[in-house]
This record gives structure tokens, C-alpha cells and sequence, in this order.
């Protein structure tokens, strides 16, 4: 029979969200098992080069100074045994309780290596989920040449390892993430030479509400704008990659202006040689946990699939509490203030004493940065015209190498009209990342410009029983349950 | 363990040695010495290197010490690591966790 770990409550995530949550609920006096697929905590946002904790090099990033204290508390709440901290584990299960009182249970297994030695299974009273997201991608023609990458991937190579995947890159796409990632390739020796942004960042300006409601962003923009100067780096506006070419990897692009729908502009095309593109249209939240919960989900401005809340960071099922990215794209600092009120909230639900003066004051601080979101999100649309870009050939589903013409014959010969039925008669995202990659560009593709994107076609895709590819062994287990 | 951090080590890619230091990714190992791709996709044949780069995309995949299908993102450089390249019907058909099985019972 297989050990459990029991706890008052678990922790998906040891981002920006998951820290400030198991910190809080611990020092709250909640019994807290943390578990993370990361080496080290941080998660993406605070990803450090393992040596680097201690130093200065990081000083740059913002909220540098929040992770130091947040990773020393939870080094000594780890060292007085109220957190019980699960690096490299990845939640490949979640069952959530059959019935009132029973607890949630977490299957876990390792990240890398052997996936024989398996971590117990968490049973968990109560659950807050923080996983965070990744790049949102739309395909382009040549994006699956090697040296074509998320732009998280390259920003995660730079700060976990001091490596530039390049040495002549463009960054394209929308939204402020752009900004970091170019700098940083420039810091680190790289020659960029554009960032492509298909939006307009004078779109900012028209909504100054969200801006004066959080101020140090506007000096954060202020701040690269001068980066960019000095390092000479082209910001170009209303522009995207309308090809990629190489061979066996990328040696230029075809860039060019676009229309406000994305369309575009016939004759603004200019081709440039490079060896590195980084890629991201916003974010996607991990949503498939939070489905698994059985919790409500419904579809944000950005046009993301994310856990509906309400004011307390409860989810729509109880004992089960969503901080970070997985509420609504909005960045590390507001995931911090989520994770510590869904601690407090949890605290308080659990019985234990409440801080109400503290939760009012996150409260009213949440509402500004998600009202500076907001802004965000409207200067920085997916282009509704984006798959203009593309051509029958064109990679859609790059592990199972389905292209854009057969997800158009499944919908125009075959008549599918939703990503399911898409799924079902041309296989994307059937492969390895179960549709984490292309799941939004394909239901864009397989809804046609018939309609906008409900929560009814993002849903399915982000629903995955298994949260992470496991071995036959692992599900025997499962079939035979804890007997 | 600082101390430990950093230290120079060396894997073995394909038979051939690639300098790392102990906290790098097999990914940013391979990365840093310029190598760009390291298997081939199952239908085109395609090169494959990172992507994500967080261990969401699965396009890294490589063997790591006779162990296939691992994220090469993900796994931690250790001094002496033996890494192979490969294609897809060597990745998915030969031993360990079989992905075509695993993917049905996802999807149904």
C-alpha cells in the first residue's frame, strides 16, 4: 500500500502566487505541502541561476526583493517543519473529493529521471492552486525551425543559465513581455534587431485609468524605452513575422506591417537575417488542474480560459483556492498579493483566526493592479486577422506535425466547427504537450471567423485528466487505487 | 553547495564531449555549446530543439543515460552525463514510457 502525506493544505506552484500562499497559510499556522516542477522556487517570473540568491545580479528584476524574503521564509518555515516542500514534482492527478470531508488527493511524479522512484501521493484538506502559465503561441510559417522560440523560453535560458540562444535575434508578438526579453538579449551581447509588436503601445495612453491606478508600471515602460535607445534596439509597432526561413534552423525573417486587424499591409514586407526569433502573444494560464478540481472557468479579455474567483480567491468548489496567472493574466506582483489572501482566505475557512484588516488592504490593492491588467490586455489583442499569416503548409500542431490545411479540410470537407471535433478527425494537439502549444490557435482556426471564442470551445482543450505525461505503471496504480 | 554551483563539468552528446557547469540544464548545456537541434520528428522529420524552454512543448526530448523521452529543458547537467540524440520511433518505441498509450487514455 502506498504512503500518503497528509496536510491541512497543499500548494500547486512555488511562483510568485504559490510562495506568497505558502508562506502566509503557514505562518498562519496551516500544516503545508509545496510542490513544484522547478529545481529551485521562483517559478518562471523569479527563475535565478542556482548560485545566484545571494548576489546583486539580479537586482534588475522587479520583485527582486520580495522573492529574497519570500525564499528565506520558506527556508525556515522548511527548517521548522511547517512546510513540507516538493521540488522537481510535477501533479500528474488530481482527484478531488468524492464527497464532503474527504480530502483532496494528488498523485505526483518526478520532473526528470527515473519514473520509477514516485513521490507519495498529498492528501489535502484544502487546495491552492498557482501554476502559473507559459507563452501563448500563433503559428507562423517556419516557426518550427530550430532557433524559433517562446519568448519565455529564451528569457528562461538567460535567467536560469546566463545562456543567449543566439547571437542575431527578433522578438515578436504583443504585450510588455516583449520589452524584458529583448533587453535582456542585448544585455547578454545579443544583437537584436527588432521588436515586432503587432499592437500599438500608444494604445496605453487612451486608458490612463489602468495607469495611474498602478503607477510603477508607467516608470517600468519609462524605464525600457531608455534601454531600447541606448541599446539600439528597433521597436516597431503594428508590425509581425509573416514568415520564417531556413533549413535546418532559422536564417531570417520576412516582417511586415499589419492593419489594426492584423491584416497585412501590401508592400511593407522587408526581410532580415537572423538566427534567433522569440515568439509570445501574451500568456496562457495552466488551467488543467484547476478543471480537474471541478472548479468554474470562464474567458478573460486576453481571450484566456481562466479559474473564476470571487473576491476571496475561492474557486467555485470548496477547499479549493486559484492565485496568479490561473485567475487572469496580470503579472508577479498581483500573483503575490493572490497568493497571500488565498492563504488567509483558506486560514480563515480552515477556522483559524482572520486578519481582516489585512485582507481588506490586499483586497483593495488587487483591485488596482487588475484594473491596470485590464489596460494591458485591451493594448495588446491577439490580431483578429492573425491567420492571414498563414498557408495550407503551415505547422499548426507541432507534435503531431498537423498542418493549417488539414485542420481546414477537417472543418470545411469534413464539417467540424469546434476544436473537438477538429481534435478528433486531424489529431492536433494529441501529441506530447497535449495541445498546451497549439490548443488556442487551433479552436481560432476551427471556430473560422464564425464566431468569438467562448469558454465552451477553450474549455476542452485545456482539460487534460493526465496533468503531465506518466508511465503505464503509474496509471496500473491508479486503476487499482489505494488498495 | 555555492561552491559546488558553477563548477565545470562535461557531458557526452552523441559521443562527443560538451562542456557545462554544474546548475545548467542538459537544454542550456547544449544551447551554449551551439547545438540547436537534437532529434527528428516522426511524420517529416523534422529538427527539434527547445521551444518553450519550461518543459511544456516536448520538443527536447532526448535520451539521458539510456533514459529516453527526457526534457532536456528540465533535466540538470550532471558531470559525465551521457546524452543521445534521436528520432521519434527511437524516442517512442524503444522501452520505457510508451506516449502513443498514455495520450489515448488522455484524450478519451
Amino acid at each position: 500500500m502506498t504512503e500518503t502525506l497528509r496536510t491541512r493544505l497543499a500548494v500547486v506552484g512555488a511562483g510568485p502566487a504559490g510562495l506568497a500562499a505558502a508562506t502566509t497559510a503557514a505562518r498562519a499556522g496551516l500544516s503545508v505541502v509545496l510542490v513544484d516542477a522547478g529545481e529551485q522556487p521562483g517559478g518562471q517570473y523569479w527563475r535565478h541561476r542556482p548560485s545566484s540568491t545571494g548576489r546583486n545580479e539580479h537586482r534588475a528584476y522587479h520583485d527582486w526583493r520580495t522573492f529574497l524574503r519570500l525564499a528565506s521564509e520558506l527556508d525556515g518555515l522548511r527548517d521548522g517543519g511547517r512546510v513540507h516542500y516538493l521540488p522537481a514534482t510535477q501533479v500528474w492527478f488530481l482527484d478531488p473529493p468524492s464527497r464532503p470531508g474527504q480530502p483532496h488527493v494528488l498523485r505526483l511524479s518526478p520532473v526528470h529521471g527515473d519514473a520509477a522512484t514516485r513521490p507519495n501521493p498529498v492528501e489535502a484538506d484544502a487546495l491552492v492552486l498557482c501554476p502559473g502559465g507559459y507563452d501563448r503561441q500563433l503559428p507562423v510559417p517556419g516557426w518550427d525551425l530550430p532557433g524559433v522560440m517562446a519568448a519565455g523560453g529564451v528569457q528562461a535560458l538567460l535567467k536560469g543559465h546566463g545562456v543567449a540562444a543566439g547571437r542575431r535575434a527578433i522578438v515578436a508578438g504583443t504585450g510588455p513581455f516583449l520589452l524584458p526579453v529583448a533587453t535582456g538579449l542585448a544585455a547578454a551581447g545579443v544583437e537584436v534587431v527588432s521588436i515586432c509588436e503587432a499592437g500599438a503601445p500608444s494604445a496605453w495612453l487612451r486608458r490612463p485609468a489602468g495607469l495611474v491606478a498602478a503607477p510603477s508600471k508607467l516608470v517600468e515602460g519609462a524605464g525600457y524605452a531608455a534601454v531600447l535607445l541606448r541599446r539600439r534596439i528597433r521597436y516597431r509597432p503594428r508590425t509581425a513575422i509573416l514568415r520564417i526561413h531556413g533549413r535546418d534552423a532559422v536564417e531570417a525573417v520576412t516582417i511586415t506591417r499589419v492593419d489594426r486587424q492584423g491584416r497585412p499591409v501590401a508592400g511593407t514586407e522587408r526581410r532580415l537575417t537572423v538566427d534567433l526569433v522569440a515568439l509570445g502573444w501574451g500568456f496562457t494560464p495552466s488551467l488543467e488542474l484547476i478543471i480537474a478540481a471541478g472548479a468554474e472557468t470562464r474567458v478573460d479579455l486576453d481571450g484566456s480560459l481562466v479559474a473564476t474567483v470571487d473576491d476571496w480567491q475561492r474557486s467555485s468548489r470548496p477547499g479549493v483556492y486559484v492565485a496568479g496567472e490561473a485567475t487572469g493574466v496580470g503579472g508577479a506582483r498581483l500573483a503575490v498579493l493572490e497568493g497571500e489572501l488565498a492563504a488567509l482566505t483558506a486560514a480563515d475557512d480552515a477556522g483559524l483566526p482572520s486578519m481582516p484588516g489585512r485582507t481588506k488592504r490586499l483586497r483593495r490593492t488587487i483591485r488596482r493592479a487588475r484594473a491596470f491588467a485590464r489596460a494591458m490586455h485591451l493594448a495588446h489583442p491577439v490580431p483578429p486577422a492573425w491567420s492571414a499569416w498563414l498557408d495550407d503548409e503551415t505547422t499548426v500542431c507541432r507534435c503531431e506535425e498537423v498542418t493549417v490545411g488539414d485542420i481546414r479540410q477537417a472543418r470545411d470537407e469534413l464539417g467540424a466547427d469546434d476544436q473537438r471535433t477538429v481534435k478528433l478527425l486531424a489529431r492536433p494537439g494529441m501529441g506530447w504537450c497535449q495541445g498546451r502549444v497549439c490548443g488556442y490557435a487551433t479552436a481560432c482556426l476551427a471556430a473560422a471567423s464564425r464566431r468569438v471564442l467562448d469558454a465552451a470551445d477553450l474549455r476542452p482543450l485545456a482539460a487534460r485528466p493526465l496533468a503531465a505525461p506518466v508511465s503505464l505503471g503509474d496509471l496500473a496504480d491508479l486503476a487499482g487505487g489505494s488498495a | 553547495m555555492a561552491d559546488e554551483l558553477e563548477r565545470p563539468i562535461t557531458l557526452s552528446f552523441d559521443g562527443g564531449p560538451i562542456p557545462a557547469f554544474v546548475g545548467d540544464s542538459v537544454g542550456a548545456a547544449l544551447a551554449r555549446a551551439g547545438v540547436r537541434s537534437w532529434r527528428t520528428t516522426r511524420r517529416t522529420g523534422r529538427p527539434r530543439g527547445l521551444f518553450c524552454g519550461i518543459g511544456i512543448c516536448h520538443d527536447c526530448l532526448l535520451t539521458v543515460d539510456g533514459s529516453p523521452n527526457q526534457r532536456a529543458c528540465l533535466v540538470p547537467a550532471v558531470d559525465g552525463m551521457e546524452l543521445r540524440s534521436g528520432t521519434w520511433a527511437e524516442h517512442g518505441g524503444s522501452g520505457g514510457s510508451p506516449p502513443g498509450l498514455t495520450q489515448r487514455v488522455a484524450d478519451d
